[in-house]
C-alpha cells in the first residue's frame, strides 16, 4: 500500500494533482482511492487530499496519523501541520510558498519562521522546492501544482514516462505544453 | 470498463444507466455533484430546484408521470423536503423515484451533523447505504426497480467520504426505461379516505421490505476470525476492514432501513463480541437492542465526528497506534472570503454601525461571522436570518438579516411576507452575488440561468420583493462604502420593511476581472493597520511593520482602497 498526502490552502489546485496521482495509479494496475475536499474548506482554508493505491484492494479512502509514505505540500505552514500524518522516515515534499492564514493577519498568530528546520527535526526526509518560481517561469504561476508534481516524480520509482503519459490524458490539451513544462522543471529541480 | 469515479459523479452514472429521464436537486454539501454530473446528460431533464421541498415533489411529479426520477439533498435538506417525502411513502410511486441523501460526519460543510437514517425509518421508505463508488453505482441502479417493484421511493444514504473519494466502477450502458401515466386517485388523492387505505398498504409493504432484507445480495456477510463481529454500513465498513482485516468477521448492511433482523440476530449469535460501527447516531444499535443483542457500540465509540482505521484499531484490537511528532503551536488557518468578494464589504460596513444585531443566514457570507470582521449574531438554517430578525425586531432590538441571493429564493422570501404581514420593519439585506456561491458556483433562479449555463427569465428581487408588499427597496453596490453604510443606516430607522440588495458578482466568477493586482507604495503607508481589518487574505504586515500585498493571491478588486486614509494602496503594473 502506497498512501500519498496531498496538504495545502484552498484554491491552490491541489485537486487536479491527487486525480493525475490517482490516474497514474491506475494505469499502472493497481486498486486506488482517492479522497477529495469539496465545499467550505476550498475558501482559503486549509485542504487535505488523500490519495492510496496498492495491488490489493484497497479499503479506506483516508490516511490515519503516522500513515503517510509520502507527504506533498503545497505550502510551508500546511506541511507542518501534516507532518503528524508522516510515517517515520516517510518524506515530505514541500513547496517554499508562504500563504498567511487570517490569525496572522489580524496578528492574532505568528508565522513560524523557521519552518523547514521544524519539518526537519521532526524526523521526515525534507525536500524543499520553490514550485512557484518554477510555475512562473514555465509561464503561468498557476502550474504551480504540476511543478510539485514534477519534484514528487523525481523521488518516486515510477518511470518519467508514465508520469508524461497520465499528464497528456488528463490535463486538457491547451493547456498541456505549458504544464508539461512545469513539470519539467520541477523533475529537474531547477528553474 | 472500469473508471476513477467520484461517488457522487457514480450515483449519477447509475441514475443514467437507469434510465433516468428527470433530475431536481438543490445544491448542498457533500450532494452537489451528483446533480451536477446528471446534467452532462442531454438524455435527462436536471435542473436546480428553489429548494429541496420543491426539487423532490417536482420528482414525484415525474415519478407519477411514468419517468423514472430522482433528487439529490445534504442531510439538512431532506428535513425540507421531509413532508413531500413522508406523503411520498404513502402514494408510492409509478416509474422508479430516488432521493439521494448525503450526511456530513465530522460537519466538514454543515450547520449540524444529523443522522438522516431516521428519516427512512419515521416514513417507513427503503433505505441504501453504498460504501464506495462501484456500489454508488451498482446501488442506484438497484434502486429504481426495487422503488417499482415494492412502490416506495427508495432513500438512497451517502457521507461525505463516500460521495467525495474516488473508486473503480463500471460503466455500462444506459437502458431506457419509460411507463405510461395511470390516473389512480386512491393512490395519489392523500386524503383521509385514500390515505388511510394506503397507510395499510405501507405498512404491509414494511413486512414486505423486510423479508426482501433478509435475503438480498445488498446485504453481505463475511465469516473470519468468529472472536470478533463487526455489524457496519457504508465508509465504516471500509474503516473496519482496513482496521481489523480477517481478525473479525463482517455483517456488512447494504440496506439500512428495513434491517434485516434474523441476519443481524444470527451473525450476533455466531461470534464472541459483537461490536455495532456507525458514524452518528447509535442507529442499527439501538436496533439490535430492541432485539435483546448484546451488542457494543456508542458506549466504546463516540456519537461525535468521523470514525477512522486507527480509531477502530485502538479500541477493538487495544493497539495503541504509531504515533511522530507533530509540531504544536502552528496557527490555524479557517476559511476566509477569497479576495475580492463582496461579501466582505458589506460587513465591513455593517461593523461601523455600532450596537446593531446581525441575523445571519448560510453561505460563503456566514465567513463574516469569523475574525476580524466578526459581524453575525446569529446562524441557523437556510431563510432563518429574514424570519428571526423579524422575531428580533419584535420584541425591541435593533436588528438587520443578511442573505444570499440563493438562500433567498430558497426560504428567505417566506419570511419577508411574514414582515410585511405582520406589520413588521425590519431591513433585509441580500447580498447578490449572482451566484450560488458555497456549494461551488450552481446557478439559481435570481442569476438567470439554468444548470446547463442556458440563459432563462430571471427573477427579478426588486419586484418580488415590491410585490409581497416592501416599498423600500434599493440596489446598491456594497463596494461603495460611504454610501452603503449610510443606506443601511437610514434603513434602520424606518418604520416600515426595507430591503437592500447588496449587488455584485462573486469574484471568482469567470465574468469577473479587476485587473493588476494593487500593491503598497511603501513611501507612505504609516502601519497604521487599516488596510488588515478587513480580512482580505492578499493584505499582510511585512517585517518592516507596513502593509503588503501578496500579488499572487490580490484580485486587484480596489476595495481596500477605500480604508486607506494616505494613498498608499495603488494599482500595480503587474500581470493581470
Ligand atoms: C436546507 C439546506 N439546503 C442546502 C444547504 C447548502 N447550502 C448552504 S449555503 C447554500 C447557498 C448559498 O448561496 P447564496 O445564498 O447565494 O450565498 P453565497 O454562498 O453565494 O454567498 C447552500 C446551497 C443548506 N445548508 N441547507
Amino acid at each position: 500500500m502506497t498512501s500519498i498526502l496531498i496538504v495545502g490552502v484552498g484554491g491552490q489546485g491541489t485537486l487536479l494533482t491527487s486525480r493525475i496521482l490517482g490516474s497514474l495509479a491506475i494505469s499502472m494496475g493497481y486498486d486506488v482511492k482517492v479522497s477529495e475536499v469539496h465545499g467550505m474548506s476550498q475558501r482559503g482554508g486549509s485542504v487535505t487530499t488523500y490519495v492510496r493505491y496498492s495491488d490489493e484492494r484497497v479499503y479506506s479512502p483516508l490516511i490515519d496519523e503516522a500513515g503517510a509514505d509520502i507527504i506533498l505540500a503545497f505550502e510551508k505552514l500546511e506541511a507542518c501541520r501534516a507532518v503528524k500524518y508522516l510515517k517515520i522516515g516517510g518524506a515530505i515534499i514541500v513547496n517554499t510558498q508562504q500563504i498567511n492564514p487570517m490569525p496572522v493577519i489580524t496578528g492574532a498568530a505568528v508565522y513560524p519562521d523557521n519552518t523547514l528546520d521544524l519539518l526537519a527535526e521532526s524526523g521526515a526526509a525534507v525536500y524543499a522546492a520553490d514550485a512557484l518560481s518554477m510555475a512562473v517561469s514555465a509561464g503561468n504561476a498557476k502550474t504551480v501544482n504540476i511543478a510539485l508534481l514534477g519534484v514528487l516524480a523525481s523521488h518516486m520509482d515510477i518511470e518519467k514516462e508514465k508520469w508524461l503519459e497520465t499528464l497528456k490524458i488528463t490535463i486538457p490539451a491547451r493547456l498541456l505544453d505549458i504544464n508539461l513544462k512545469a513539470f519539467e522543471l520541477g523533475y529537474g529541480g531547477s528553474y | 470498463m472500469k473508471f476513477l469515479m467520484l461517488g457522487n459523479e457514480a450515483v449519477a452514472r447509475g441514475a443514467y444507466e437507469a434510465g433516468v429521464r428527470f433530475a431536481s436537486a438543490y445544491p448542498g454539501t457533500p450532494s452537489t455533484e451528483i446533480t451536477e454530473y446528471i446534467s452532462s446528460y442531454d438524455e435527462v431533464f436536471s435542473e436546480w430546484a428553489p429548494n429541496e421541498k420543491v426539487a423532490v415533489e417536482a420528482a414525484l411529479g415525474a415519478s407519477l408521470a411514468g419517468a423514472r426520477s430522482m433528487s439529490a439533498m445534504k442531510h439538512v435538506g431532506l428535513n425540507v423536503a421531509a413532508d413531500p417525502l413522508f406523503t411520498a411513502s404513502y402514494t408510492g410511486v409509478n416509474a422508479g423515484f430516488l432521493i439521494c441523501v448525503a450526511d456530513d460526519p465530522g460537519m466538514h460543510s454543515s450547520q449540524n451533523e444529523q443522522d438522516s437514517r431516521h428519516y427512512a425509518r419515521a416514513s417507513k421508505t427503503l433505505m441504501l447505504e453504498p460504501s464506495d463508488s462501484m456500489e454508488c453505482l451498482y446501488f442506484t441502479t438497484r434502486a429504481f426497480e426495487l422503488s417499482e417493484t415494492f412502490d416506495t421511493p427508495v432513500l438512497l444514504r451517502l457521507t461525505t467520504r463516500v460521495s467525495h473519494s474516488r473508486s473503480l466502477a463500471d460503466q455500462g450502458a444506459r437502458r431506457e426505461f419509460k411507463r405510461a401515466y395511470k390516473r389512480d386517485p386512491q393512490k395519489y388523492v392523500m386524503m383521509p379516505a385514500m390515505a388511510q387505505k394506503r397507510h395499510k398498504f405501507v405498512e404491509e409493504r414494511v413486512l414486505a421490505l423486510k423479508a426482501f432484507a433478509e435475503s438480498t445480495d445488498l446485504n453481505a456477510v463475511e465469516y473470519n476470525d468468529k472472536r470478533i463481529g463487526v455489524i457496519t454500513s457504508g465508509m465504516s465498513y471500509n474503516y473496519a476492514k482496513d482496521a481489523l482485516g480477517d481478525k473479525a468477521s463482517y455483517l456488512k448492511l447494504g440496506v439500512v432501513y428495513p434491517l434485516p433482523e434474523t441476519l443481524i440476530t444470527d451473525f450476533a449469535a455466531n461470534v464472541d463480541e459483537c461490536y455495532v460501527l456507525e458514524e452518528l447516531d447509535p442507529y442499527i444499535e439501538e436496533h439490535c437492542r430492541a432485539l435483546g443483542l448484546n451488542v457494543k457500540g456508542k458506549a466504546y465509540f463516540t456519537a461525535l465526528g468521523e470514525y477512522s482505521a486507527k480509531l477502530i484499531r485502538e479500541v477493538i484490537l487495544n493497539e495503541p497506534p504509531e504515533k511522530t511528532a507533530g509540531i504544536p503551536g502552528l496557527p490555524g488557518r479557517p476559511p476566509v472570503m477569497c479576495a475580492g468578494c463582496p461579501h466582505r464589504a458589506v460587513f465591513y460596513a455593517l461593523k461601523q454601525i455600532p450596537g446593531l444585531i446581525v441575523s445571519g443566514d448560510i453561505g460563503c457570507y456566514t465567513l463574516g461571522a469569523l475574525q476580524p470582521l466578526n459581524m453575525m449574531d446569529s446562524c441557523v438554517c437556510m431563510g432563518a436570518s429574514v424570519s428571526m430578525a423579524h422575531g428580533m425586531d419584535k420584541t425591541g432590538s435593533r436588528a438587520v438579516a443578511v442573505i444570499g441571493d440563493s438562500t433567498f429564493i430558497h426560504s428567505g422570501v417566506t419570511g419577508l411576507i411574514d414582515i410585511v404581514y405582520n406589520k413588521g420593519s425590519s431591513t433585509v439585506i441580500i447580498l447578490d452575488n449572482s451566484i450560488t456561491g458555497m456549494t461551488g458556483h450552481q446557478n439559481n433562479p435570481a442569476n438567470g440561468m439554468t444548470i446547463k449555463g442556458e440563459p432563462t427569465r430571471q427573477v427579478d428581487l426588486k419586484k418580488l420583493c415590491n410585490a409581497v408588499g416592501v416599498d423600500r427597496v434599493f440596489t446598491v453596490d456594497p463596494f461603495d462604502l460611504k454610501g452603503f453604510t449610510k443606506l443601511v443606516k437610514t434603513e434602520l430607522e424606518q418604520n416600515e420593511p426595507s430591503v437592500i440588495i447588496a449587488r455584485r458578482p462573486c469574484a471568482l466568477l469567470k465574468t469577473v476581472s479587476f485587473g493588476a493586482p494593487y500593491v503598497i507604495d511603501k513611501e507612505k503607508c504609516v502601519k497604521c493597520g487599516m488596510c488588515l481589518k478587513i480580512g482580505c487574505p492578499a493584505i499582510f504586515k511585512a517585517a518592516d511593520g507596513k502593509s503588503a500585498i501578496d500579488s499572487t493571491l490580490c484580485a486587484g478588486c480596489a476595495y481596500c482602497t477605500n480604508l486607506c486614509n494616505f494613498d498608499s494602496i495603488i494599482k500595480g503594473g503587474g500581470q493581470a
